[in-house]
């Protein structure tokens, strides 16, 4: 090491004016809850079971999406559509009960994908939180988009800016 | 100072001077630690504490009370007295020094000359040695009773540490010593307010000085005594609760009382730089003077607060040899060198 090295002091100095330039830096962090990064427009967040435009269930039932899941999260159970009920369900078999276990799924997407009718579709809501594992098998009352006939303020939500922006486009 | 001057106001007097000394050096302790996350997360790009109240202002009080709140844990294999001692034996060194630190000149006050310096000894440079090197029974006394291996061998680190970083830092102060021939801080302070800082005389012994602050204050690159990723945290790795509080809290406290002792020797203590402070109390009055004197300190107290925030944050630790070679081997000599030649140039200019 040269004489200038071994003094040791004008590294350090030369350290201290990097990190004091750090000082005034742009900084990485957002403060989350408030401010909120963009999302891409194809994030994949937790699943919402899509309704028409009538505020009917789009899904049947087929087992596609369960069928596709890598991670085996999604079960469910078929049951008739009686006449009375044609302003609820879209097509003649429905899903009684609906299950996605939020802590196995891996939001690969594939469910999406899998879907013949666009029922099921991925949010941008994330992050859950609950007290218990049990609370993360989300039913269909967790599920089930808000109905847009009804509650369309709620359901606009549900759906996301993500559909705005896709629209604008 | 005559016995019979020790009246009943004069006690009120130094009391509150005290109390309100201890206040200041807790509060600035306190808001140090928030200072020391918030810098930190600015070098590293990050925001820092911003939840608890505006700012995180409130971040420290956080910290306090869930310290106060945790439990309490003596081993059973430690020696239960000396294992209380520790931590309140660090506290108590760390505040005792603040006594003979001048915070300002005089305040005048229901006709009475109140001086803003506890106790003007005329050895004050030796009382602040004597406290210091009594802080490393803090260290010592925590890292042995919590018979524990890591927590002795960062006791034996520090004490090592301690002893070796004071001969450098007592030859240092020596070649100031000669240039001023007073052991009195207030003294040393008047005369910088005539003749210039020290710092302009002493650069050489300002820095030794100021390493040797560094490695007495156990701040980074010299933190061996409780390095994390080594020791599990050293000399307080049993302890726990408010006992944990005080070992932290009582760094902060050394780090605030020893910038004062470096703005007082080597920056001019309570001098306001580049004014006149006998035309300007004229014009002011004295007692805004002395305010603004004491204003003076502070900033420079600040700013070493930064100092020691800053080194923190951008040097990594010694290793234990490298820390030994430096002290011995290199500020040692140095501080010697600078001993002898301030001696043979006071010598000429005296001739």
């Amino acid at each position: 090491m040269s004489f200038m090295e071994r003094l040791y002091l004008p590294a350090i100095f030369k350290g201290m004016a990097i990190t004091f330039a750090h000082m005034f830096k742009k900084k990485a962090t957002i403060n989350y809850p408030e401010e909120k990064r963009p999302f891409s427009p194809v994030f994949r967040g937790l699943h919402v079971l899509n309704r028409d435009e009538e505020g009917r269930e789009n899904c049947t039932a087929c087992g596609l999406c369960a069928v596709a899941c890598p991670a085996e999260a999604i079960t469910m159970e078929a049951a008739e559509r009686k006449t009375s009920e044609e302003h609820l369900y879209r097509e003649e078999k429905y899903a009684a009960k609906y299950e996605i276990n939020m802590l196995r799924c891996i939001f690969c997407g594939l469910c999406e994908e899998a879907c013949p009718k666009d029922a099921i579709y991925m949010s941008e809501t994330f992050a859950p939180s609950n007290f218990t594992r049990k609370g993360f098998i989300y039913a269909k009352d967790e599920l089930l988009i808000p109905n847009p006939v009804t509650d369309k303020e709620k359901y606009d939500i549900a759906k996301g800016l993500r559909e705005a922006q896709l629209k604008n486009k | 100072m005559d016995l019979m001057a020790i009246n009943l106001a004069y006690g009120i007097e130094k009391l509150l001077l005290i109390g309100g000394i201890i206040t200041v050096s807790l509060i600035v302790a306190m808001y140090t630690t928030y200072a020391e996350r918030k810098v930190a997360a600015w070098m590293q790009d990050r925001r820092g504490p911003n939840r608890a109240g505006p700012f995180g202002l409130l971040q420290p009080a956080a910290d306090g009370l869930k310290l106060f709140f945790k439990e309490e844990i003596i081993p059973l294999t430690s020696n239960k007295t000396l294992f209380v001692l520790g931590p309140a034996l660090a506290m108590v060194t760390a505040m005792l020094t603040s006594a003979v630190i001048p915070w300002g000149s005089s305040l005048h006050i229901f006709g009475r000359d109140v001086s803003l310096q506890i106790a003007d000894v005329n050895i004050g440079i030796l009382y602040v040695f004597g406290v210091v090197s009594m802080g490393v029974y803090g260290i010592m006394i925590g890292g042995w009773s919590s018979n524990n291996k890591f927590s002795l061998i960062a006791a034996v680190r520090g004490a090592s540490q301690i002893i070796s970083y004071e001969l450098a830092m007592g030859l240092s102060l020596i070649a100031l010593l000669m240039m001023t021939g007073s052991l009195s801080l207030k003294t040393i302070v008047q005369q910088q307010m005539e003749g210039g800082w020290n710092i302009i005389y002493q650069p050489l012994g300002f820095l030794i000085f100021l390493i040797c602050v560094f490695a007495e204050c156990n701040r980074t690159p010299f933190d061996l005594p409780e390095a994390e990723n080594e020791l599990n945290f050293g000399y307080h790795q049993e302890y726990s609760s408010m006992k944990l509080g005080l070992y932290l809290f009582s760094e902060y406290v050394n780090m605030f009382i020893s910038s004062a002792v470096v703005s007082t020797l080597f920056f001019g203590g309570y001098d306001i730089p580049f004014v006149d402070e006998a035309a300007l109390s004229l014009s002011l009055g004295a007692n805004t003077v002395a305010l603004l004197g004491f204003g003076a300190l502070f900033a420079k107290i600040l700013f070493f607060l930064f100092l020691f925030i800053w080194v923190r944050w951008t040097i990594p630790r010694f290793r234990y040899d490298q820390l030994m070679d430096l002290g011995w081997k290199k500020l040692i000599p140095l501080a010697l060198a600078n001993m002898l030649i301030t001696a043979v140039v006071i010598l000429w200019l005296n001739k």
